[in-house]
């Protein structure tokens, strides 16, 4: 496969195996030895590399990237930061500065993620950083190092990426090869699906990378679906809001966070930046992961997802969709093509817990959307991640609360319907006791929130 | 003077632009190999078969080892001859190695590694403590136990007594760069191996062995370590002489670099605990007698757990004067990883046994902690002159009898104790009374969400305890041009050796630091190294490259104050000049000089600690030439609906004497502060029912991320100078702070007891996660 895209300023034609990752092609074909492998899962950030194209410059793991989502971007890694004649960039200088590297391992992917955050005028440097791990400086000079540049001017030459794409806008169209699709619309994807349907289809690669590096597989036929325009957008439909597949969770964020604060805040949450600027909200539906934290969320705001398969589409809720773990109702060569969810629903409160608040999976999602009026529930909408093998209802209790005055007393009585609802496992993030118990208190967390009670240890301040 | 000036680290310059070269980005020589390990999927069995069959024809495998091609196992062992660099009819863990791959791609020998087919025949396997310790399943013959005094004595006759249990959990080193080795075959059959190594005379003596080899035909070179923490100290042995092997046997460079799970899934990680105690104390909380029973999990293979669970004897007492102790400690052989070292070395595992007690007295006699504390603080040294500080021996000192030190377990007199002062000091700087104060009204008015705040202090012992360690090596050279090549025993890991080292060099000269250049520790520069650990590497290294320097500056003193009829004493090297009898000179100028009268210019230094002596099965001695000093107070914020936590705000008091680069101690410091307090939280392992290490990957092992630093983090440094005649007066600053991160655990179970009505101590195991948190304020509640 023929993909050609912008490195470091350079036009690049790259052929070979389209799902070799950016980052072993940087380091062992282009010998760009700065960017670092440190767990090549995208979990680690030491492989941060800054990616433009029409939508703006994202960071992304390079280590879950492949060379053939690139057509037609560019890409800059720490050795691009540097201007022309060899000036720093202002991020390298106040980490030198302020003794933000101390072994340097995952100093380059750091100064990447800040110089993405810099350009874009980013401030809110906890969240630009989260998906970058750092063992020896416990990130306070780092943040140190952020903060003292939030004024500078973005070097010129942090432009020229943007700038050269424009000119090229018409664009060097890399030649498909058999063994990789790049379908233009949802034509020709859905075509192609149907005739391909054990193919994989790679929005941004943030499971599929791992099937690559870590299980080793060889995946062949493939489709790259960042093309297709049809899955792209994010549409306001009357009252609701129809999101495209491929929509990024990074762009999802920004457009519910309007009208679904909570939503966003637990997207804020979903992984890193890193990760949040490549997957896809369709990816995280079709993977079936019974610990994603989009479904929970769409489920409880009542969200209807769309199907297609060749020219034949259907619809549904989109908890029928998760029938058993890992086994969705999706036929051989249909695909995702959207969800919609309703635009307003101010009772909707998403709980995400992990072990550690960013960058993690969740072991309890919990999100809650119950409708009270006249002091009574009419309607309640209650979706658990982590609890079963498929993102889940808790029919059992929503059945409690509905008809219910919606008091402490009716929490309460609703409470043991949990334990018929749900028979969590233990894993390695948590025990199944824990998981029911939190589960519990979630609801009660959720009853206290609404009556403004704090419930949040994130909104506390010293 | 560059020494105390708070330089950047040496390497940032190349670390912000990706120029800084790890071992994986060096280019090797056409034609060089990959390695990689087929791992045991067995705890614990016995190897009916290997098929190999699948592995030998994968694509790219140029070779394969098993046991069978090896007439004499190559060990991989720091410590004794237990570790076989591959399985030899029994398998003792998952992750062991059982056979190695060559390929033409580090792809391609990882994809090849997972195609052998191994029929085991199980045997039963010991996971936990208790299973170890009922199958007597251990280290060394039996327990080691130390005592001082009558404990059990003294605890039968104290007003009250506590008897439980803390569990604690191990830690994943996870430095950002993996363990990694590349070995180059040289004429003749000899070796340089680049290792990523904390280690570099281990590499070369265990590669040496492997290859029948004399040292001499072994050269080691490290340049940078990406993060060490103790995981580089041992661990790294496997690849380098796996790598040797293959590049003799192939006649190609040899490079192994462990995938992030294997490396998780293979190597070892901090030693887990059970401590039980039984201590006996007064009203006021004060210690009458106390015993601790130490089960440590040591995994398959001894590696230097005896050495560990010697530092978590050592640091049971902490800043306490215990006068009637009984230390029991047993060092459990397990089916599972070995454990290694890691950043304080046992201490930390020593350390928070005590500090729970104190937490746990505390509670019982309804005292705040810090006064608990304070009632068993071993006696300070107090200041006793104008001006001098803690002058002993000078017309100020107190009376002999008055200051007579009291002793540690281990019978060592605490000459140096300021753990009082500085807890006091650091009691003001952050207002913990008054915050204490506040955080209990506001834990009044908040249902769901409670805070809570602890003080805990610091004091660690400085030296090796294997005494023979405690020496150190520099190599120095002038060129004629007056630029000054340095090189040392230690490793750079991050910590800034090199830096410093660098600017106690400029300061002999009275140079620039810019004009030291310190390249990459190399055995065939500085022989007989000791691993960079113990929080060593400034103290020694520094004194080794200041020796060095001294001699050289010697011989240019006494050149010129030959030529200048003065006496060489008189000549000072000061700003880059050199000034003598009215003279004055560029160094460089004086360099060339002392160049062209056929002086020599280069020396080596060495630094052998003094004072020190240990007898680790007695227990007594002195191991330690002095002590380093902390304090910290931690506030956190609970949720107890869902046992969610965070750290808010942190202040931190902490001693480096004076320091000689107070950036990069800080940098130590607030690092070593967030990976304490990460130990004692979100970073938990997990292994199942049979052996498997769950979380082997930092998507399921949570180190701290950018957001749960301490919003608030205030670092001081004490600084005063060491008591001990070390470089420039400084401390040792790697491992000390990281035990600061105990205030927080301990803050955890502050606000877990605000939950409940002050009858039931909250227990809390490590690390405290938000499970763990949830549990105990349920306990609060029965």
């Amino acid at each position: 496969m023929e993909v050609a895209f912008l490195l470091n300023g350079t036009p690049v034609q790259v052929s070979g195996p389209p799902t070799r990752t950016l980052l072993d092609y940087l380091r062992d074909i282009k010998g760009l030895k700065g960017t670092k492998e440190g767990c090549n899962e995208g979990d680690c950030g030491a492989c941060t590399v800054m990616v433009t194209d029409a939508d703006g410059a994202r960071a992304l793991n390079a280590c879950i990237l492949f060379v053939g989502q690139l057509e037609g971007k560019a890409v800059r890694t720490v050795e691009g930061l540097t201007g022309p004649k060899g000036e720093a960039h202002p991020v390298q200088e106040a980490m030198v500065a302020h003794h933000g590297s101390q072994c340097g391992f995952c100093t380059p992917g750091f100064v990447v993620s800040m110089a993405v955050g810099h350009l874009n005028g980013a401030k809110d440097h906890d969240d630009v950083l989260a998906g970058n791990l750092c063992r020896c400086t416990g990130y306070a000079p780092i943040i140190r190092a952020a903060v003292a540049v939030e004024a500078d001017a973005v070097p010129e030459w942090m432009g020229a990426d943007a700038f050269i794409l424009a000119q090229l806008s018409s664009g060097v169209r890399g030649q498909t090869a058999p063994g990789a699709f790049r379908p233009a619309n949802g034509d020709e994807l859905a075509e192609w699906y149907l005739a391909n349907p054990d193919g994989v289809l790679i929005a941004g690669a943030t499971d599929v990378g791992l099937w690559v590096t870590k299980q080793l597989r060889e995946l062949a036929p493939v489709a790259f679906l960042n093309g297709v325009k049809e899955l792209q957008g994010v549409e306001r439909v009357g009252d609701t809001l129809r999101i495209g597949a491929g929509v990024t969770i990074t762009d999802l964020m920004a457009a519910v966070k309007g009208m679904h604060p909570s939503f966003a805040e637990l997207l804020r949450r979903y992984a890193s930046v890193q990760v949040r600027n490549a997957a896809t909200i369709g990816g995280n539906i079709a993977n079936g992961s019974p610990i994603g934290d989009g479904p929970p969320a769409l489920i409880a705001l009542g969200a209807r997802l769309h199907l297609r398969r060749g020219s034949e589409r259907r619809e549904m809720a989109l908890e029928d969709f998760f029938v058993e773990y890992r086994k969705q109702d999706r036929q051989r060569g249909e695909f995702v093509e959207g969800v919609t969810i309703p635009a307003s629903a101010p009772a909707l409160r998403c709980y995400k817990i992990s072990k550690r608040f960013d960058q993690d999976i969740s072991a309890v999602c919990g999100c809650f959307n119950v409708t009270v009026a006249g002091g009574v529930v009419t309607a309640a909408r209650i979706a658990f991640g982590g609890m079963a093998g498929i993102p889940k209802r808790a029919a059992g209790v929503e059945a409690a609360l509905v008809g219910r005055e919606w008091s402490m007393a009716t929490m309460e009585a609703a409470i043991p319907a949990f334990a018929t609802d749900f028979q969590p496992l233990t894993d390695m993030r948590a025990s199944a006791e824990y998981r029911l118990l939190a589960a519990q208190n979630l609801l009660r967390r959720y009853f206290h929130d609404l009556a403004g009670v704090a419930v949040n240890v994130l909104e506390v301040q010293s | 003077m560059s020494m105390g000036k708070a330089l950047p680290h040496d390497s940032s310059p190349l670390q912000v632009t990706g120029e800084a070269r790890y071992v994986d980005d060096v280019p090797l020589p056409e034609g060089a190999l990959h390695l990689a390990f087929g791992l045991s999927t067995c705890a614990h069995g016995e190897i009916v078969s290997v098929d190999l069959s699948a592995v030998r024809a994968a694509e790219g495998v140029v070779r394969v080892y098993a046991a069978e091609d090896f007439a004499e196992m190559p060990d991989c062992s720091p410590s004794t001859h237990d570790e076989p660099l591959l399985a030899v009819g029994t398998v003792h863990h998952v992750g062991q190695q059982v056979f190695l791959v060559v390929a033409d791609s580090h792809l391609a020998a990882r994809k090849a590694a997972r195609l052998g087919k191994i029929v085991y025949r199980e045997l039963p396997a010991l996971l936990t403590v208790e299973e170890a310790l009922a199958a007597n399943s251990r280290f060394e013959a039996g327990p080691i136990v130390w005592a001082k005094g009558d404990a059990a004595a003294a605890i039968a006759a104290a007003p009250h007594r506590i008897e439980a249990d803390l569990e604690v959990g191990g830690q994943e080193h996870f430095y950002l760069e993996g363990q990694i080795a590349a070995a180059l075959p040289q004429e003749g059959g000899d070796m340089v191996i680049l290792s990523s190594t904390q280690h570099p005379t281990e590499i070369q003596h265990k590669v040496a062995h492997a290859l029948h080899l004399p040292m001499a035909n072994v050269r080691v070179e490290m340049r940078r370590m990406g993060g060490g923490f103790g995981g580089k100290e041992s661990q790294g042995n496997a690849l380098a002489i796996a790598c040797a092997i293959a590049a003799r046997d192939t006649g190609k460079p040899c490079k192994m670099r462990y995938d992030r799970d294997d490396d998780m899934m293979i190597t070892g990680k901090r030693h887990d605990l059970k401590i039980r105690y039984r201590v006996g104390f007064d009203d006021a909380g004060r210690i009458k007698g106390i015993e601790f029973l130490h089960l440590m999990r040591c995994g398959w293979a001894q590696d230097l757990s005896l050495a560990v669970a010697d530092r978590a004897m050592l640091h049971s007492d902490n800043c306490y004067h215990l006068p009637d102790i009984r230390i029991e400690s047993h060092r459990l052989k397990t089916n599972t990883q070995s454990a290694t070292a890691y950043r304080g070395f046992g201490g930390p595992q020593g350390m928070i046994g005590i500090e729970r007690v104190m937490d746990h007295i505390a509670f019982a006699v309804k005292k705040d902690p810090v006064e608990v504390r304070r009632a068993n603080f071993y006696r300070g040294v107090a200041p006793t002159g104008a001006g001098t500080g803690r002058r002993i021996g000078g017309a100020y000192s107190p009376h002999p009898e008055q200051f007579a030190a009291q002793t540690t377990p281990f019978h060592m007199p605490v000459e140096d104790f300021i753990g009082d002062v500085m807890v006091a000091e650091l009691e003001k700087r952050s207002d913990y009374a008054g915050r204490k104060a506040a955080i209990a009204e506001w834990n009044r008015a908040s249902p769901i969400l409670k805070r809570g705040i602890a003080l805990t202090p610091v004091k660690f012992g400085i030296s090796f305890t294997l005494t023979w360690l405690n020496q150190a090596g520099a190599l120095v050279h002038v060129y004629q041009d007056g630029s000054i090549h340095l090189n040392h025993g230690g490793t750079e890991m991050g910590q800034g050796l090199n830096q410093k080292v660098a600017q106690v060099a400029a300061s002999v000269f009275g140079v620039d630091t810019s004009v030291v250049k310190i390249t990459a520790t190399d055995t065939a520069k500085v022989p007989n190294t000791s691993a960079t650990a113990a929080s060593s590497g400034s103290d020694m290294n520094g004194m080794a490259a200041q020796q060095a320097c001294e001699i050289i500056r010697g011989r240019m003193a006494e050149y010129l104050a030959t030529k200048h009829q003065a006496r060489a004493e008189t000549v000072m090297f000061e700003g880059g000049r050199v000034r003598v009898a009215g003279a004055d000179y560029a160094f460089a100028e004086v360099a060339l000089m002392t160049y062209q009268a056929r002086i020599s210019l280069s020396s080596t230094g060495f630094y052998a600690t003094p004072k020190i002596v240990w007898d680790r099965i007695k227990g007594e001695g002195r191991p330690f030439l002095y002590f380093a000093y902390g304090a910290a107070v931690t506030e956190v914020v609970i949720d107890t609906l869902t046992g969610e936590n965070r750290i808010l705000r942190v202040d931190i008091l902490h001693d480096t004497g004076t320091s000689l680069n107070p950036a990069l101690d800080i940098g130590q410091i607030e690092g070593a502060y967030v990976q304490g307090a990460g130990w004692l939280t979100t970073e938990e392992l997990v292994w199942d029912g049979r052996g498997r290490l769950l979380t082997h990957a930092p998507s399921t092992y949570k180190i701290p991320a950018c957001s749960d630093r301490p919003r608030i983090f205030n670092v001081d440094l004490w600084d005063q100078p060491n008591r001990e005649d070390t470089v420039g007066k400084s401390k040792a600053v790697g491992e000390p702070p990281f035990m600061l991160g105990i205030s927080a655990f301990l803050a955890l179970s502050d606000a877990v007891a605000a939950c409940g009505d002050g009858s039931v101590y909250p227990a809390l195991d490590a690390p405290a996660t938000a499970e763990r948190v949830l549990m105990a304020v349920r306990r609060q509640h029965v």
